[in-house]
């Protein structure tokens, strides 16, 4: 076999479901020996074209070449038979199963276990040392962490004789230390010449990792490029289709009247554990205040109980001034409906559990928190449903939410399409405090953009905003002042211009360098 | 109380703890794999009847048996085809199993038989009888050991032999095959047995059909061996303690056999204590019959500490997009 040819060549691959062409007359050659990054935005059809590849499903047209020769993939069977392994995003292991077990599921050699098991706990040895991929053979999967989880993934793959793997989104749920980690392994299993493709929405590991990118969008296979002559802004491009802003446009803030101060804000959860510790905070009207931290420093414990969350919370003390009115920290009196009419708006950090009923439709969620509002009341008795859904459609279509059908359920938009619904939601109540947790967190690229432009515009028309994100770059860009949350405190305030990613690095881990260079 | 009686009492349970050992282990299979079956009281009593019937107009007890198991395995397939192939309600499909059999077995006695819902009393070679194991004669004299062996191990039918035998068969099948390791993976994960490019369907089917052999057996010891005959709900609840003792045994083997032989041995006390006389208290018969009952609602309610299903019980497979 001669190594110019591909590993894999698809030709005119089309699937639909229902009335969704998934994909659309799709090719791609894969160079042997190569990571192929395929890169788009959620719902391009990237996992579903590597399902078709995987056996997943069936391809409605087109031809699969595997190392030049048509091979028909009707089941994942066949695709481990071609030396196709897939690492899903969402891993596909046996919790309670050790490590062994889940490597020879499916892969046994006999009827009986035990010679299996020991083939493979030999054969998974060896594997380890060739790529560095060490775990621990007997550990059972629900008490290994992720990283090494998806290791034992990779290792299936790899036991089944695998020369192709494809990763499906393979870093989301990762720390960057892990996905270092795993991009490493990449590299090593590249120079020992297994072919990978690598499945991503992130343009940073499509630059870092691949040799060879290629672009889908709405089904289609748009571009494919040499990794080393495109870059970030062609890229972003090519996947949503227009010209997109990598950095977010905005003026300088200019700051009114104090909306927000927060005085020695004290929140033990109902556990005990106290979360916060005394937070002094004060925010003014047209300003962005940014809430810097690694997840599980009291940030969403702080927007809990300014958003009126309190079931989840123990006890609070303390004291939250909005626009010169002490609010109430507990009871009825503080709960969501309260905060909502202090004109505290709040887009939640899990919009899929606290800003959204992922069964109801659009026009219902749209309603959420402001149902009760006499506008939507016809006589005491019965809602106006008419007003509310012509008012959902209007909304959506202002905020580009797609489909703009006020009828689909929630769970049926995409990440970005969800999150644009609860802004649409909050925003357009004119709140003079919104309260923003991860807000592009799962977010396509292209929504990401609209709705940091929405959270800008909302600022430049007077609220103000606080701003939760573990995403640093997320932070520098749109806020007007950065706040570090460590260990239920406020470590320190610093301006965007002053600061850089490394300073609030370490006060992130609880580290002040500026205090600790003054006093050396 | 003496030696005896004692004997007795533990003999009566081990009759008593078959069924139940039996449709444990049946619920076992099907809920390793993934199909929570509450149909095992309705397998158990359709089996029942056939299996009495049969022996009946037959005269042949293993005929009996078979049609017992058959009965049992038709069953088993609308339940699977009910929560497997049409992906419905395992729990809703398993509630119309056992109407349906509380239903059809009283109507089909009565059409076949005239005898108010029951069949005729099976003679003794149309039952199954106690086997006498070997060396019974011979060791019946020695103290403790003899009257052990002759009383509470020897002098059983065979079915009972096998369901006991089944509790170390089942547990080398599932942790010491391939099947095995299969069969409970598609119960916690069946997208890693998807992927891996094995049938869940397939293994699914198999394992409910397991079920409906062992509920088949079960059904037809009560008919044939524990009682002479069928009689209407003479199952009277017992694939739900087995569904209890299937939860108190944390879907293992043995612990399984464990919990079947304390139901066992509460409807055995049940039944040789009638009335209990405490100096002067009297305890009614009632109270004992119900013991069994009431141990399955205290363990169903949470007592046994934390018992975790199988994670992809009662759920349909569907591959995602």
């Amino acid at each position: 076999m001669s190594s110019a040819q591909p590993a894999i060549e698809l030709i005119g691959i089309s699937k639909a479901f229902g009335p969704v062409q998934a994909n659309r007359d799709i090719s791609i050659r894969v160079a042997p020996g190569t990571i192929h990054g395929i890169i788009g935005e959620n719902g391009a059809g990237k996992s579903t074209l590597m399902s078709i590849l995987y056996g997943f499903y069936r391809a409605d047209r087109g031809e699969i070449f595997i190392n030049g020769r048509k091979t028909d993939i009707s089941d994942s069977q066949a695709a481990i038979a071609a030396g196709i392994g897939m690492v899903f995003q969402h891993f596909k292991l046996v919790e309670n199963f050790t490590v062994l077990e889940n490597v020879i599921l499916g892969a046994e050699d006999g009827a009986l276990l035990r010679p299996s098991l020991a083939k493979a706990r030999k054969e998974l040895a060896a594997l380890s040392s060739e790529y560095g991929l060490d775990v621990d053979p007997d550990a059972v999967i629900e008490r290994i962490g992720v990283g090494f989880q998806q290791r034992v993934e990779i290792l299936k793959a790899l036991y089944r004789r695998a020369d192709i793997l494809i990763l499906d989104e393979p870093t989301g749920v990762l720390t960057p230390a892990e996905a270092d980690q795993l991009f490493r392994i990449l590299h090593r299993l590249k120079e020992e010449g297994k072919t990978i493709i690598l499945i991503t929405h992130k343009l940073r590991e499509i630059m870092e990792a691949t040799d060879t990118v290629s672009v889908m969008r709405r089904g289609e296979m748009v571009a494919t490029r040499k990794t080393a002559e495109t870059g970030p802004e062609e890229l972003a491009e090519l996947m949503v289709g227009r010209k997109v802003l990598l950095r977010v446009d905005k003026t300088p803030a200019r700051p009114g009247a104090e909306v927000l101060a927060i005085h020695d804000l004290k929140v033990t959860d109902p556990a005990g554990v106290l979360r916060l510790k005394g937070i002094d905070l004060t925010l003014r009207a047209g300003e962005i205040l940014g809430l810097a931290g690694v997840a599980g420093n009291g940030q969403s414990e702080l927007l809990e109980v300014l958003g009126g969350m309190l079931p989840a919370l123990g006890t609070v003390t303390g004291s939250i001034r909005m626009q010169g009115r002490d609010l109430a920290l507990t009871g009825a009196a503080g709960d969501g409906k309260a905060r909502r009419a202090a004109q505290i708006g709040h887009v939640p950090e899990d919009r899929q559990r606290a800003g959204l009923v992922m069964d109801f439709f659009a026009w219902e969620n749209i309603a959420f928190g402001y149902h009760a509002d006499t506008a939507y009341q016809r006589s005491g008795l019965f809602m106006d449903n008419g007003a509310l859904r012509r008012e959902a459609a209007d909304k959506m279509d202002r905020y580009d939410v797609r489909p703009p059908d006020p009828w689909l359920k929630a769970k049926n938009f995409s990440g970005g399409n969800q999150q644009k619904i609860v802004l649409a939601r909050e925003i357009e109540r004119k709140p003079a405090l919104l309260l923003v947790g991860q807000p592009t967190r799962g977010v396509d690229i292209g929504a990401i953009e609209f709705i940091h432009k929405e959270i800008v515009a909302l600022r430049d028309a007077g609220a103000a905003i606080l701003l939760v994100s573990v995403e640093l770059d997320e932070i520098l860009s749109l806020s007007d002042r950065i706040a570090v949350m460590f260990d239920g405190r406020i470590m320190g305030e610093r301006l965007p211009d002053e600061t850089d990613e490394k300073e609030l690095g370490l006060l992130m881990a609880g580290m002040d360098a500026r205090a600790s260079g003054e006093a050396a | 109380m003496d030696f005896d009686v004692l004997l007795q009492v533990l003999d009566s349970t081990v009759r008593l703890a078959t069924p139940l050992l039996l449709a444990c282990l049946a619920g076992l299979y099907s809920e390793r794999a993934g199909i929570f079956d509450i149909g095992l009281e309705g397998k158990m009593l359709a089996a029942a009847f056939l299996s009495a019937a049969v022996a009946y107009v037959s005269g042949n007890v293993w005929l009996g048996l078979l049609a017992g198991i058959g009965a049992s395995l038709a069953l088993a397939a609308l339940h699977g085809l009910a929560s497997i192939t049409f992906r419905g309600d395992q729990l809703i499909s398993g509630v119309a199993i056992n109407f349906l059999a509380s239903g059809l077995t009283g109507l089909i006695a009565q059409d076949w038989f005239r005898q108010g819902g029951r069949t005729p009393s099976l003679p003794n070679e149309a039952r199954f009888t106690g086997l006498d194991l070997p060396f019974v004669q011979t060791l019946e004299p020695v103290p403790v050991i003899g009257p052990i062996y002759a009383e509470l191990i020897s002098g059983h039918s065979i079915l009972v032999y096998l369901a006991f035998l089944a509790v170390p068969a089942t547990w080398w099948i599932l942790y010491r095959t391939r099947f095995g390791l299969r069969l409970r993976a598609v119960g916690e994960n069946p997208a890693a047995v998807d992927t891996a490019g094995i049938s869940v369907v397939g293994l699914r089917f198999a394992a409910v059909a397991i079920c409906g052999v062992l509920c088949g057996v079960a059904g037809a010891y009560m008919a044939t061996a524990l009682q002479a005959g069928f009689v209407r709900e003479m199952t009277a609840g017992r694939g739900y303690i087995a569904l209890a003792a299937l939860i108190f045994a944390k879907w293992r083997p043995w612990y399984a056999l464990w919990a079947c032989l304390l139901f066992g041995l509460l409807q055995a006390v049940a039944l040789r204590y009638q009335n209990i006389n405490l100096g002067g208290v009297v305890i009614p018969v009632q109270v004992m019959d119900a013991l069994p009952y009431v141990l399955t609602v205290v363990i169903l309610a949470g007592f046994v500490g934390k018992a975790i299903p199988p994670r992809a019980g009662g759920e349909p497979y569907v591959k995602e997009r």
